[in-house]
């Protein structure tokens, strides 16, 4: 933050109309009332970011009956972890019942462990072949390595949306309709903009270190695996964890391949959980509690690396 | 995304040119180890992007059920489309959407990213503003069904304190498509905004400084400044935010499954309805490719526009 100071001639400004006034006084940036009304403006939008998220917690701490009884009290309305236990399936039918549940049994952990097959299936396999190809592409001398990278850049182009029926008649050819491996194979092995992210930055990496490594004896590989991959390890976490949250948070493909229990994800469980319960008695706890555990990986994750996603979007990847 | 350069250096492509005369050179040439390298990846791009486009191309030329051979059937798909109205009212009420939805997130996500820029560079307050895209649309679209569920929701219960009717926000046909433009601005208003600020940094300081000594208000600096200079990067911004608005499914999914009365038939929906519940694989294709057309057109016009005149920014 620059501390230009702006001298208050506001008066003077020619083309000052009144709604222009109001923005002028709410960008100003001393400590004016101007400063303090973009405070003010911050902080509803922070407001209306989060507060969702409180309410997502307050339901789940609720039990149905109360939740009807009290909309708007602003604290759990007959506090309970009720919620949570019942979609971990530690609490029993009866209890359930009487806390507004359906009483259905809900394979929760067998989705929670689906979402994490296919996320990191995804992930370490899409983010290791990605590598590997912007290497080739960055580093490596070969006949028609430039038609080839032309091709990855037409894939950028196309829309995923694009792909997802066709690739479905495929996945059901394969016969990998309603499997984890259905789910994760078509972006099991790159995405376009993955090998333009990683290119960029193996072209920054200074040819001198890569080429010590070598007479050094390594071989092509060897350099790859113990040079260069480490040298670019924070561009490779960044995207590592964009292609989790990614795949986690994917809805639209799982729906279309799995159908059953065996194959299904979180995402697509909420749905399911949403749309099985009639519209009066929808288990509203249960689904809030299901909704927080399901994103709760996400925010741990963001917890952990938030400085370096934050960092991450721009369009450096990409310009 | 479209912008990315494909040049690779001039070492690089020299290289290639006098490869391409004198193929088995001694001296440096990888092709071996670098087929080992690409060949996943190109594998991927081969059978689940490039194929699935030539094949959903084919497709919209044919009838197919999934069951019995697809059969070519010419343009009859195209034929429907265009006599399809339920097709035309999913194509206005995507583009209803795409327009509500982008053009308020554009908006307030400017507004944000102008107050981080002028209020502070706090990494904690851009994660803050970036919560909401941690979550799926999934989680999302729940989370504000219940809360302005119309009888039970606090968002209602808000407006009776106020003294307002509750409103059926995704119960009455006219509140549903702004309501579901709106659940989606609040859950990607935070990451274009981290877009634009990101573009903000890149301008230079002594432009500001210039305006500043001219007497330049605020506003006049926005406008006259900031926003030129910001364009090429607000058209990049636009292309991916609206490519990916047109591409809405998840949130109507979960909250109206397009109801109530079809009236948040967006594509997508259509689309998947056509093939997943019809089974009419090539019809679903046709209009596939129909979105692919107006994605293309859109992408198209954009660059120009942005390109028109990149002199802004000297």
């Amino acid at each position: 933050m620059s501390t230009t100071p702006v001298t208050p001639t506001d008066s003077v400004e020619p083309l000052t109309n009144p709604p222009e006034r109001a923005e002028v006084r709410r960008r100003r940036k001393l400590p004016t009332p101007g400063k303090v009304l973009a405070w003010a403006v911050m902080i509803v939008i922070l407001l209306i970011t989060m507060l969702p998220f409180y309410w997502i917690l307050r339901t789940a701490l609720s039990t149905n009956p109360g939740l009807l009884s009290e909309p708007g009290s602003l604290t759990p309305p007959e506090f309970t972890t009720g919620a949570f236990e019942r979609v971990l399936g530690m609490q029993s039918t009866d209890e359930a019942l009487a806390e507004g549940g359906s009483g259905a049994e809900l394979n929760f952990w067998r989705y929670l462990l689906n979402s994490v097959m296919v996320a990191t299936l995804v992930t370490v396999c899409q983010v290791l072949f990605s590598a590997m190809a912007a290497y080739a592409f960055a580093r490596l001398r070969w006949k028609g390595r430039d038609k080839v990278f032309a091709l990855f850049l037409a894939g950028l182009m196309v829309p995923t949306v694009f792909t997802l029926l066709p690739n479905f008649v495929l996945i059901k050819q394969l016969g990998l309709i309603d499997t984890v491996l259905g789910i994760a194979l078509p972006t099991m092995f790159m995405t376009p903009f993955a090998v333009f992210f990683l290119r960029q930055f193996f072209m920054g990496i200074p040819m001198e270190i890569e080429e010590a490594a070598r007479l050094d004896g390594a071989s092509r590989i060897g350099t790859f695996f113990k040079v260069i991959l480490p040298l670019a390890a924070s561009p490779i976490a960044t995207l590592s964890i964009l292609t989790y949250m990614t795949a986690w948070n994917d809805y639209f493909w799982p729906l279309m391949v799995s159908y059953t229990d065996s194959s299904r994800v979180l995402t697509v469980a909420l749905g399911v959980f949403r749309a099985q319960s009639p519209q009066s008695g929808t288990d509203w706890a249960g689904l809030m509690a299901a909704s927080l555990i399901a994103a709760l990986p996400m925010f741990l994750l963001f917890m952990a690396f938030a400085r370096r996603i934050v960092n991450s979007i721009g369009f450096s990847g990409i310009k | 995304m479209t912008a990315v350069s494909p040049s690779t250096g001039p070492r690089a492509s020299s290289s290639t040119a006098t490869e391409a005369q004198s193929p088995p050179r001694k001296r440096r040439d990888d092709t071996r180890v670098a087929l080992m390298f690409i060949a996943p990846a190109a594998l991927g791009l081969g059978v689940f992007l490039l194929w699935p486009l030539i094949r959903g191309i084919w497709l919209s030329f044919t009838d197919y059920n999934l069951l019995t051979p697809a059969e070519f059937v010419g343009l009859a798909n195209y034929r429907r489309l265009i006599a399809d109205p339920i097709f035309w009212d999913s194509m206005k009420t995507t583009v209803y959407y795409v327009v509500l939805n982008i053009g308020i997130q554009t908006v307030v996500a400017m507004i944000i990213a102008l107050l981080m820029y002028r209020l502070t560079q706090s990494t904690l307050l851009r994660g803050l503003v970036l919560t909401p895209y941690l979550v799926s649309n999934v989680v999302a679209g729940l989370v504000w069904v219940w809360i302005l569920d119309t009888q039970f929701g606090v968002g209602n219960q808000i407006l009776s304190w106020l003294g307002i009717d509750p409103i059926g926000f995704f119960t009455d046909s006219a509140w549903a498509i702004p309501t579901i433009a709106l659940v989606n601005v609040w859950r990607h208003m935070g990451y274009t905004a981290l877009l634009i600020f990101a573009g903000l940094q890149t301008l230079p300081a002594s432009v500001y400084e210039a305006a500043r000594l001219d007497g330049a208000g605020e506003v006049r600096t926005f406008f006259s400044v900031t926003l030129p200079l910001l364009r090429p990067i607000m058209a990049l911004v636009l292309i991916m935010t609206i490519i990916g608005s047109f591409q809405v499914f998840d949130t109507v999914a979960v909250t109206t499954a397009g109801g109530p009365a079809n009236a948040t038939n967006v594509l997508q929906l259509y689309i998947y309805d056509m093939a997943f519940d019809r089974f009419q694989f090539g019809y679903a294709s046709a209009m596939s490719v129909g979105l692919l057309i107006v994605l293309g057109i859109i992408t198209v016009i954009q660059y120009r526009l942005s390109r028109a005149d990149t002199s802004d920014m000297g």
